[in-house]
């Protein structure tokens, strides 16, 4: 412990949870019995805060930017949908698997196109390869069902023990527990000397290459990475409600994704999980007040957060909890 | 006999600018060489080329007599060729101690891991400290590196370069924009870099040049003008004629 002055122990420490964490996840868990009656809704908020943390990966933490995320979203939405309609895997866990490696092969082959060039090529690209994906699908309608989407999805029990209900409860949880453990392997790689490398290369890829990082290899890995986190979350959103259809694939789904990114925050990890549920609150209230309307909505907050400024807002809202939860956790001493 | 860093004939245009015409350098192991030249002589260019930034038209670069021509950035540093940046390219938000560990690292072969996270290795964290200790960045290595004064950014610079073990060292001015009051700190740095490793000095203080450096290369429009002990360098004819703008063309 002397011989390095105390440098593993601070570097642990950035990697410690912390209580807002602790209670993040808690009340995660309680949504379970308080919201009983929106389980349809939690899901939701589950399979795209997943989505988010995808993205979250390769722009939060890599810098790499994506118009076209929802590819990797379709394909394992298709995925999960036809290894079940064709009774190929039937237990949904391990299509969930299966559907998240299809997305990531998808991924991996796709990465070396996004990976060159700058940051207006790469929206380009990302897009440009969900366009392609999309009319794929619409082309090859005896595989997808094409406009009309997949037909006769059934959904075995999970492990062969708890089978989907009607009211979602069943699928909530599933999502909850899939996101739970997909979060706790980000958070590791992003503690990781290989997450620390990827900040490197995202404030400067120059400077990173000039320490000895292979800044091309580490890019090509976490975009794989982000497909598979992607391709999963697709296939929680055909498992949990038996739909596949052309729309998985569209521009509307990865620009709203980008939004999601834009009101949590990008680059901390709990970003695309708060903003998944911020967003599909507000679209909730927006479109309960003026069901055709609710965009304009969802515009003006996004226009708000970046004119006030994201930290400004959470310094208002989280005061006061930050202030109790120091007291009680350091008396005497300031946190850092 | 083998040198630590030697360049054959290497050349690089940019369309119709002739950057680097036809340079030959060889660096004894162990030397503290130095390569000045005026403004625009193309010193710039001459570090993008050795370091693998850019590629050359023609000729090669040799390090420790194995061909380096054609490998990537990174590569060269795992071989040994590290640089220092003139202007700081430092992370701002991150600690001086999270930026020797991704050099150390690297180095090490540890920089892929994903499965563990930072601080569970314990020669990391030794050789991390280390390097600290050197250059006296113990006290500030949890502040974020953009907060720290001028001259301890300086210093991380070099203690980033000295972080990946070189064989081969670039010191592009090491001193540049240092204030006066903690110029000291860095020219004792770089005083007692390790002599085993060979430093290729890219610097326009004349002053810790010749404090420094015990050979000179002059580099005049992309090419060598003069090679040669201090002593020489200070007595040609041509060198001062650069120096002063006399019959300086274009």
């Amino acid at each position: 412990m002397s011989a390095d002055h105390g440098v593993g122990e601070i570097s642990l420490r950035r990697a410690r949870w912390g209580h807002g964490e602790t209670a993040f996840w808690l009340i995660a868990v309680a949504a379970i019995f308080v919201f009983s009656d929106r389980y349809l809704i939690l899901t939701e908020m589950a399979w795209l805060g997943l989505f988010a943390l995808s993205l979250d990966l390769i722009l939060g933490y890599a810098g790499i930017v994506s118009l076209g995320h929802a590819a990797f979203f379709g394909v394992g939405a298709y995925c999960a949908g036809l290894l079940a309609v064709h009774g190929l895997v039937k237990e949904p866990v391990l299509a969930l698997v299966v559907a998240g490696g299809a997305a990531m092969v998808l991924g991996f082959a796709t990465s070396f196109l996004v990976i060159r060039g700058s940051e207006l090529s790469q929206l380009m690209v990302t897009l440009g390869i969900a366009l392609l994906l999309r009319e794929l699908a619409n082309k090859f309608s005896d595989i997808t069902g094409g406009f009309d989407g997949l037909q006769g999805i059934v959904i075995d029990p999970i492990l062969g023990l708890f089978a989907f209900d009607i009211f979602g409860k069943v699928g909530f949880i599933y999502c909850l527990v899939v996101l739970f453990v997909l979060f706790l392997l980000a958070r590791l790689i992003v503690h990781s000397p290989f997450g620390l490398s990827l900040r490197a290369i995202r404030n400067n890829p120059l400077r990173a290459a000039a320490i000895g990082i292979p800044v091309n290899r580490r890019l090509i890995a976490i975009y794989t990475l982000s497909a598979f986190y992607a391709g999963i979350a697709g296939a929680l959103f055909t498992q949990t409600t038996a739909l596949a259809s052309l729309d998985v694939f569209s521009f509307e789904r990865s620009a709203d994704l980008l939004l999601v990114l834009v009101i949590g925050g990008a680059g901390y990890l709990y970003g695309g999980l708060i903003g998944a549920v911020v967003f599909r609150v507000l679209q909730d209230v927006f479109s309960s007040w003026t069901p055709q309307f609710w965009q304009f909505w969802i515009g003006l907050v996004l226009v708000l957060i970046v004119l006030i400024g994201r930290e400004r807002m959470y310094r208002g809202v989280l005061w006061l909890p930050r202030l109790v939860m120091r007291r009680m956790a350091f008396p005497g001493r300031s946190a850092s | 006999m083998t040198f630590a860093l030697e360049t054959i004939g290497l050349d690089k245009q940019f369309g119709g600018l002739h950057v680097t015409r036809d340079l030959s350098m060889k660096i004894a192991a162990g030397a503290r060489h130095a390569l000045i030249g005026p403004n625009g002589a193309g010193k710039t260019t001459v570090i993008n080329l050795l370091t693998g930034v850019i590629k050359p038209n023609g000729g090669k670069i040799l390090l420790e007599g194995a061909d380096i021509t054609g490998l990537s950035v990174q590569a060269r540093v795992l071989r040994g060729l590290s640089r220092t940046f003139q202007i700081n390219q430092l992370y701002a938000d991150l600690t001086p101690l999270e930026t020797i560990g991704l050099a150390v690292s690297e180095r090490l072969g540890h920089g892929g891991d994903w499965w563990r996270r930072m601080g569970t290795r314990s020669d990391v964290n030794a050789e991390i400290a280390e390097n600290l200790a050197r250059f006296h960045l113990l006290d500030v290595m949890n502040e974020p590196t953009g907060t720290l004064p001028y001259g301890k950014q300086r210093l991380l610079e070099i203690a980033l370069a000295i972080a990946t073990k070189p064989r081969v060292l670039l010191l592009d001015e090491p001193a540049a924009g240092v204030p006066q009051s903690e110029r000291h700190d860095i020219l004792a740095a770089v005083a007692s870099l390790p002599r085993d490793v060979t430093v290729l000095l890219i610097e326009h203080d004349m002053d810790l040049v010749f404090s420094f450096a015990d050979r000179f290369s002059v580099l005049v429009n992309g090419a060598l003008l003069v090679e040669g002990t201090p002593d020489e360098v200070a007595h040609d004819p041509r060198v001062k004629a650069v120096y002063l703008g006399e019959g300086a063309d274009a």
